[in-house]
């Protein structure tokens, strides 16, 4: 057991940290909206890209560093120190490269994961539908081949950056007569085509970070089919898995400045002295670390043992859980400011709602520890 | 970053495991436990093995080796309840070695590492007239007593300078004693937060140990128990709180694993232990009760029998985690430590 980083590791961070002290981003625009964020983004991303720090994850021969799954980790947990915003196609580099890198053909690693890296072209993931979102294997989208093209029409929901996405990550069925798993297919569809329309989502905390996607008869040519025909789920459960991956290191630092926040506001007001607050900010603080190390235990085992124990899936159901508890605290600490619309407090508060539902909720996660790590039986689903 | 395990640390896991599933076996422990009884036969054999003096320096006896090798025994002590003064023992030792004087060191801890002597540890109130802790699990009979007020003050008791009174606790797999008497300082030169720090991470390791087997004893039920025609654990009300009870004991394993490791660390370590410890004290005593109540719940009628085992489980975890403070004692400590950081982090 040695709960430190290597001198390589080491080195890494020192570099990574020296870099982003001497690269700080813009101030985070202050009006523009949406259009302004994205925009400050794209132009991070593209200083990172210049810098040689878009993807460290990547294998050298695509532009990356060849970053092991611990250096991986250190770079989205020093982005999340640093307070400096995720690139705009944080999608794209964590998601659809390694996707393509997995199961593209040579031509689409050419083609496509130059501009991924530059952040030219953005990508985002067409996989959830109204009717398919925790069963993912139920969407309804359906794709049929029209010469060299597939012919594409359905619905997807909670597409986020689809308005700024060049390329959308998309699962449809190209089979009805197979089990449900098995008649699906992984594209890569071009957004920018009048058959696709995009409509914001908007959320409880009233802004747009999702979209849905109405495909009316969208064109995708055949060689941008991923993986096969038929194979789309296999290839889809790569670009989950790599969803659930590195993301959860720069959240986890995140939840970490949210709560060390938390106690500086509880410190100036005298709170601390109350013992109720104290407990539950300690608490937090107990939840919270326990998130990081079983972040890093998940991981680590994982690069020298190959074998991840069952870390991964509570991570992201105890820092889901743990940010609720954390926002809801706020309001008691904060005080009336935390309710007040446009604040930090109140919009961190709404925000947190969603993070028990988005990229697996809670059910979902507590059925996968039950049946795979436990043991359970499955409950017959309903007829 | 390596959360594994040396091979050594391996070996000694899997031999511990080996040997406690046939020398303790549940039955074993239920004869012991419904006569209030220690497993003399056993204590010897492990004394034998060295497992008391696991941690102990070489210099007093021991065998020298880590908190990481003794969270491993505790741990596999909790997982099987083996009524032996395991635990009180080597608590006693640690705070013996870390806080104790020459004198002190040099009086007990060959004896203790060598398991002719047992000791054992409890929480203790102070007057004028001296110490009293009326409930000292593994007291009736330890031949060395450390008492604790508060985590602020100890002093070691040998038993003949002791009053020593009958006092029964629920968990009975550790027959209990009240104790009393006027004491010998410990620590007083401020070596005692560090000495406890260490034992703390001991009990908290015996506390994954029983909430791991449990867990392991809950899961086996609820597939085999029917009701309405299937297994009841395909019900997500009874499954979803078995991965809570994994959840929950998971967190407090890797807080554990980080408290052996900053304790063994040492100047990498050193400066996290208080964090640490507290820390793995604080999850693995909410972690101990609220595992073990499940386990009882999700055993339903049969968890609430003096015949299923479940209940065992569940009296250690209550004395474990009031032992040497509670959770809420050591939030307390960890909000002042984390608000120290915060406010020192966060720029005017």
């Amino acid at each position: 057991m040695d709960l430190t980083f290597s001198e390589r590791e080491t080195a890494f961070r020192d570099e990574l940290r020296r870099w982003l002290a001497d690269n700080p981003p813009p101030p985070r625009p202050s009006d523009g909206g949406e259009e302004a964020e994205h925009a400050w983004r794209r132009d991070w991303q593209r200083r990172l890209y210049d810098g040689g720090w878009a993807a460290p994850h990547w294998p050298a021969e695509y532009g990356g560093r060849g970053a092991s799954l611990t250096e991986s980790a250190i770079y989205f947990e020093e982005l999340g120190r640093a307070r400096v915003p995720l690139p705009a196609n944080i999608l794209g580099l964590l998601l659809g490269g390694p996707t393509l890198m997995v199961w593209g053909t040579d031509e689409q690693k050419e083609r496509f994961l130059p501009p991924i890296l530059s952040g030219e072209e953005v990508w985002c993931q067409g996989f959830s539908e109204p009717d398919a979102g925790s069963d993912l294997a139920a969407l309804k989208t359906r794709a049929v081949p029209d010469g060299d093209d597939w012919v594409v029409t359905g619905q997807k929901v909670w597409t986020s950056g689809a308005q700024h996405s060049k390329w959308c990550m998309l699962v449809a069925r190209t089979d009805n007569e197979v089990a449900k798993h098995k008649g699906l297919t992984y594209f890569l569809m071009d957004v920018e085509q009048e058959a696709v329309q995009i409509r914001p989502l908007r959320q409880i905390t009233g802004e747009a970070e999702f979209n849905e996607l109405f495909i009316e008869e969208a064109r995708i040519p055949d060689a941008n089919v991923v993986g096969g025909v038929g194979n789309g789920w296999k290839v889809a459960l790569t670009t989950l898995m790599n969803e659930r991956a590195g993301l959860g290191f720069a959240l986890q630092v995140r939840l970490r400045q949210q709560l060390d926040d938390l106690l500086a506001i509880a410190g100036e007001r005298g709170l601390l002295e109350d013992p109720i607050v104290a407990d539950a900010l300690a608490d937090l603080h107990v939840r919270c670390e326990s998130i990081r190390l079983l972040a890093w235990k998940g991981l680590t085992d994982t690069e020298r043992y190959g074998q991840p124990g069952p870390e991964g899936s509570l991570v992201k159901w105890r820092w889901s859980d743990t940010n609720q508890r954390l926002t809801q605290l706020a309001a008691d600490i904060v005080g009336p400011e935390a309710l007040t619309a446009g604040t930090h407090w109140s919009y961190e508060l709404l925000r947190a709602r969603g993070n028990t539902i988005e990229g697996g909720t809670t059910e979902v996660l507590k059925n996968i520890v039950a049946e795979r790590v436990l043991g359970l039986p499955r409950l017959k689903a309903a007829a | 970053m390596d959360f594994g395990l040396s091979d050594d640390q391996r070996d000694i896991q899997r031999t511990a495991r080996e040997l406690l599933a046939s020398r303790a076996a549940p039955e074993r422990v239920r004869e012991h436990a419904e006569a209030a009884r220690t497993d003399a036969a056993l204590w010897r054999e492990l004394s034998e093995l060295g497992w008391p003096g696991i941690a102990v320096a070489e210099a007093h006896g021991g065998q020298g080796l880590g908190s990481v090798e003794l969270a491993i025994l505790c741990e596999e002590l909790g997982r099987s309840l083996a009524p032996v003064p395991f635990l009180p023992s080597v608590l006693t030792a640690t705070l013996i070695e870390h806080a104790g004087s020459p004198e002190q060191r040099e009086r007990w801890l060959g004896g203790l590492a060598s398991g002719e002597l047992t000791g054992a540890v409890g929480d203790a109130g102070r007057d004028g007239s001296g110490w009293d802790a009326p409930l000292v699990a593994g007291g009736a009979g330890a031949d060395v007593f450390v008492l604790v007020d508060d985590g602020a003050a100890a002093c070691v008791l040998a038993r003949d300078e002791a009053e020593v009174t009958d006092a029964a606790s629920i968990d009975s797999t550790r027959p209990a004693a009240g104790v009393s008497g006027a004491g010998e300082p410990l620590g007083a030169g401020g070596e005692l937060a560090a000495a406890l720090d260490r034992a703390l991470t001991a009990v908290a390791a015996e506390l994954v140990g029983v909430c791991d087997r449990a867990l392991e004893m809950t899961v086996a039920y609820v597939k085999e128990r029917h009701q309405f025609g299937t297994p009841v654990g395909a019900y997500q009300a009874v499954s979803h709180r078995c991965a809570q009870m994994l959840l929950d004991t998971e967190g407090a394993r890797v807080a554990v694993s980080f408290a052996a490791w900053a304790a063994d660390a040492g100047a990498g370590g050193e400066g996290v232990l208080p964090e640490a410890a507290a820390m793995a004290k604080a999850a693995a005593s909410d972690a101990g009760r609220d595992v073990t109540a499940a386990a009882i719940q999700l055993h339903g009628g049969i968890g609430f029998t003096w015949e299923a085992d479940v209940h065992w489980f569940y009296k250690r975890a209550q004395l474990d985690a009031a032992l040497l403070g509670g959770a809420r004692t050591h939030r307390a400590r960890l909000a002042r430590i984390a608000a120290a950081r915060a406010t020192s982090a966060v720029p005017a």
